[in-house]
């Protein structure tokens, strides 16, 4: 798997992200926002959490618009795998490669805690080393987390089996719970809880870990 | 050529720091309050020959998200 990790003025969970990919054995490449092209041969784009540009207008707003964004859309179009976590989700609704917005939190407050979160389908190369229904243990800490897409949007995520986690406890006044979604096509995932600070014993969890494994696994032959 | 762009969270999207604000007046004993909505304004010094309809594209681009914002423009 070789995947790719970018970086904007204000990332500040991109090395993370590069250290859990590493730990499946990855190749990492990271990418800077100014870049117009991607590395050869990347399987998997990683958008990772910070505040990119400083949250100005909107949280990931201008991320969306830099240049290297035009070729993750295209990386995604041409069916490659796209992760935003955070900041990244935030980025991918942005760029409309996810449907629906992130609002500010509902109780106002930037939240920084360790969150239950239910595994809502394992169909994905993302959830596949989960059983739908289990739950685990990541962090989130955001301000903006808050997701929100209208009734029809809501109703064609569930219908379509496209919600990957939900909250157990909801702590930001997502719609339906939502923590992270699917594109139609499965290979773009954007959540909000971190699962790159729950995966080394070191971190105090592991159960991001298997989202890790599963991509590896997936991606080993691509 | 100037124009002012109002950016306001759409009716129906629930608006957290609006009622924020609320709540702050009902405290400080300002009564009858019964809503408030947040939005910003965004002003643009624009080069001669600029259109309203340029604006619009920029707002559609960048300046609003429509999936959770109305905007309006005003060109002063």
């Amino acid at each position: 798997m070789h995947a790719a990790v970018v970086v904007f003025p204000g990332s500040n969970c991109d090395r993370d992200l590069a250290v859990a990919f590493e730990a499946t054995g990855a190749k990492v490449s990271m990418v800077w926002h100014k870049d117009s092209a991607l590395p050869d041969g990347v399987d998997i784009i990683g958008i990772p959490g910070g505040f990119s540009f400083g949250d100005y207008l909107r949280c990931g707003a201008i991320a969306a618009n830099s240049p290297i964004c035009r070729s993750v859309a295209q990386h995604a179009d041409r069916g490659g795998y796209v992760l935003g976590i955070c900041n990244g989700f935030q980025v991918l609704t942005e760029t409309g490669l996810l449907p629906g917005a992130l609002l500010r939190n509902a109780g106002l407050k930037y939240i920084c805690q360790t969150v239950g979160l239910k595994v809502e389908t394992s169909a994905s190369d993302y959830t596949k080393g989960y059983n739908a229904g289990d739950i685990i243990n990541i962090p989130i800490a955001h301000h903006d987390g808050n997701y929100y897409a209208d009734d029809d949007t809501i109703a064609r995520l569930q219908g379509e089996d496209r919600i990957a986690f939900t909250y157990t406890d909801n702590p930001n006044g997502a719609r339906a719970d939502i923590a992270g979604i699917l594109s139609e096509n499965r290979r773009v995932l954007g959540m909000m809880p971190h699962p790159e600070r729950a995966a080394d014993v070191g971190h105090g969890g592991t159960d991001g870990q298997a989202l890790f494994r599963a991509l590896a696994g997936a991606l080993i032959t691509a | 050529m100037k124009a002012r762009v109002h950016v306001m969270l759409k009716n129906g999207v629930l608006d957290p720091q609006g009622e924020a604000v609320r709540h702050a007046l009902g405290a400080l004993g300002f009564e009858g309050v019964n809503g408030v909505r947040q939005g910003k304004v965004i002003e643009l010094d624009l080069a001669e020959g600029a259109t309203e309809a340029d604006v619009t594209a920029m707002c559609e681009k960048l300046l609003a998200n429509t999936v959770i914002e109305s905007y309006s423009v005003e060109i002063a």
